[in-house]
């Protein structure tokens, strides 16, 4: 099932991923090759075969249920592109021109 | 010690000399700096490093110092220099996956992996270079450009883990850790004629390794030789609370694989001496080829295919015959799923990538780009900014599997054929085949630029990613050169059995001595 350019259009807003018009052609071709070899899966059957989501062998072993600070060297504003009284900044959710300066 | 020869040392021997007093930590370290200078390591020649600091790693000799002269604790990789693969977790110097998305970023905490190095008396002395979060099999897909193969240098080394598999091949380190997901490790290190390990899947702790897929990566060891691999993987081995897939099953001391025998029942207080890095002199290599009587070598038909290169065939079936005559018993085995790896895993590990590397939005770390249209604006100009081609193909493709319509038909049907593939490991081991021997890789290093289709990048992995989807343990080992170039020989052994593997691989080297390379 080659993958069309809506599709491409739409998974990269679902992965939020900006997509030029000129990329989204190369991907789609890229994208529909890759996915072609793919397609031998289909031949097998997997009716009665269980799903492998991991292979930890032997179980998980599990520890107390109790929350452990993080071991941090560093503090948040060290790392985090935009703080403000120990919260993370980001953009307004709307559209619409944003000011960098608006608050959450 | 002179540190004149010390591109030819091992693990076993700076550690011996370090703790003898012969030579002191910051030797070594200045060593290591030295010899990548000599070769040049840095950006505008071989491209291994990305990242070092010579001065922290000197005051972190000199407190490796203080460790050996106060007579306690001192480890078993007392004074070794380290490389580590730049998506892993260090304190003081950058992890940047080699991608623009995190440029500059100074973790603060430590991979657990790293840790455990620096318990055991390695020093780190440099990040090396990498296809951008793990994404390759060449190491052209770092933002911060290609890494050179130091055995030639208009080839690739392999990768993702290229430049770690560079700074060992180079003599910078005899130790450096790397990463797989799908023969990330094994792959460069079959490439650049040095030894690469992955261990079982919960055998390393993954804490503070960057998720790439997150049911597929190990963190890994590559060494000079196999004793190196030996030493660094038993130092990082082992229960981890911050990583609960970790398994709490008890670490052997690999190292006694050398000796040619199976695993010992139980712990003697000398092999526990011996663990803990406080028995006067390392274990001592092997006396000469060592016997692997009793011992099933599994040669799978479907890794010999009739189009495997000859020369590459030629020197698979002279370690299979060194295998014989060191008592091993070669059978014709099958693992019949094998084939259908490489489209498994190509749906699987860019489905778990897609959904880990939604972190990168630009809101706690990294990368920001905010064109100042709003939140959603911000987090597409700066994902796109960040990342690069391969990571935005995979994060696409894996998108594309997980979204609705196409999840039954390529992300649960993988997931399945997962199981199968595991059943065929799973079926040859419990037949009385005690390790399977295979080529790493279908090829020796490529020309740099000479593979631009995706696909044909990703058959890189057509012998090595099985292992990553069993979950399984797989070493490769250098078994010869085709054209000059390395080629490498991988034994793969049931989950948790590292110190069969280990037993067989040290076998090997030694059977073949400098035939190995050669």
């Amino acid at each position: 099932m080659p993958v069309t350019r809506e599709d491409v259009l739409h998974i990269a807003e679902l992965a939020r991923l900006g997509i030029d018009a000129a990329r989204a052609d190369e991907l789609t071709k890229e994208l529909s090759a890759i996915l072609s070899h793919m397609e031998v899966l289909s031949q097998v059957d997997t009716a009665t075969v269980p799903t492998t989501a991991g292979v930890g062998a032997g179980g998980t072993p599990l520890r107390p249920d109790v929350g452990v600070p993080p071991l941090m060297s560093g503090t948040l504003a060290s790392f985090a592109p935009k703080m403000r009284d120990g919260f993370f900044m980001v953009p307004r959710l709307a559209t619409h021109e944003d000011s960098s300066e608006s608050g959450p | 010690m002179s540190v004149d020869n010390y591109t030819q040392l091992g693990a076993a021997q700076i550690a011996s000399s370090v703790r003898a007093g012969e030579t002191s930590p910051a030797n070594m370290i200045r060593a290591s700096f030295k010899r990548a200078a000599d070769i040049g390591a840095g950006p505008d020649e071989l491209n291994i490093i990305l990242h070092a600091d010579e001065k922290a790693s000197v005051e972190e000799a000199e407190q490796m110092q203080e460790r050996i002269q106060s007579a306690t604790d001192i480890g078993v990789l007392a004074g070794v220099p380290v490389a580590i693969k730049d998506n892993i977790a260090s304190l003081g110097l950058p992890t940047t996956c080699a991608s623009k998305i995190l440029r500059g970023y100074v973790s603060p905490f430590q991979a657990t992996a790293v840790a455990r190095l620096r318990a055991s008396g390695a020093m780190i002395v440099a990040k090396t270079n990498m296809d951008e979060f793990a994404m390759g099999s060449s190491t052209e897909n770092s933002a911060y450009g290609p890494t050179r193969n130091p055995l030639d240098v208009r080839c690739v080394p392999g990768g993702s883990s290229g430049g770690s598999a560079a700074a060992v091949a180079a003599g910078i380190t005899p130790i450096a850790l790397g990463s797989e997901t799908g023969g990330s490790v094994r792959q460069p290190a079959a490439f650049c004629g040095v030894v690469g390990v992955k261990p079982t899947y919960g055998r390393v702790s993954r804490y503070g390794l960057v998720a790439f897929a997150s049911s597929l990566d190990q963190i890994g060891v590559l060494g000079r030789t196999v004793d190196d691999a030996a030493l660094g993987l038993e130092s990082i081995a082992g229960f981890d609370k911050m990583d609960s897939t970790t398994s709490d099953a008890d670490v052997p001391i690999y190292r006694l694989a050398a000796l040619g025998k199976p695993a010992p029942e139980a712990r003697s207080p000398d092999t526990e001496a011996i663990r803990i890095g406080r028995s006067p002199v390392p274990l001592p290599p092997p006396p000469g080829p060592a016997t692997l009587d009793g011992v099933v070598i599994g040669k799978p038909k479907e890794y010999f295919p009739e189009s495997l290169d000859p020369d590459i065939r030629q020197m698979c079936e002279r370690a299979l015959d060194r295998f014989r005559s060191m008592g091993a018993t070669v059978r014709d085995i099958s693992l019949p799923r094998s084939p259908l790896a490489i489209p498994v895993y190509y749906i699987l590990a860019p489905a778990e990538a897609s959904s880990n590397l939604a972190r990168f939005d630009g809101v706690r770390y990294g990368l920001r780009v905010d064109p100042g249209k709003g939140l959603k604006a911000m987090y597409e100009a700066t994902r796109s900014e960040g990342f690069g081609p391969e990571v935005t193909r995979r994060i696409l493709l894996g998108t594309y599997v997980l979204s609705a319509g196409y999840y039954d038909a390529y992300y649960k049907k993988a997931q399945a054929v997962r199981t199968l593939i595991a059943d065929d490991f799973r079926a040859v081991f419990t037949s009385g085949v005690h390790a399977i021997f295979t080529p790493t890789t279908p090829t020796t290093a490529f020309p740099i630029g000479a593979i631009s289709d995706p696909y044909e990048m990703y058959l890189n992995d057509i012998f090595t990613v099985t292992a990553n989807l069993a979950g399984v343990p797989a070493i490769s080992v250098p078994i010869g050169r085709v054209r000059r170039l390395p080629v490498g020989g991988q034994i793969i052994t049931a989950h948790f059995d590292e110190y069969a593997m280990f037993r067989v691989a040290y076998a090997l080297e030694a059977g073949l001595g400098a035939e190995a390379h050669q």
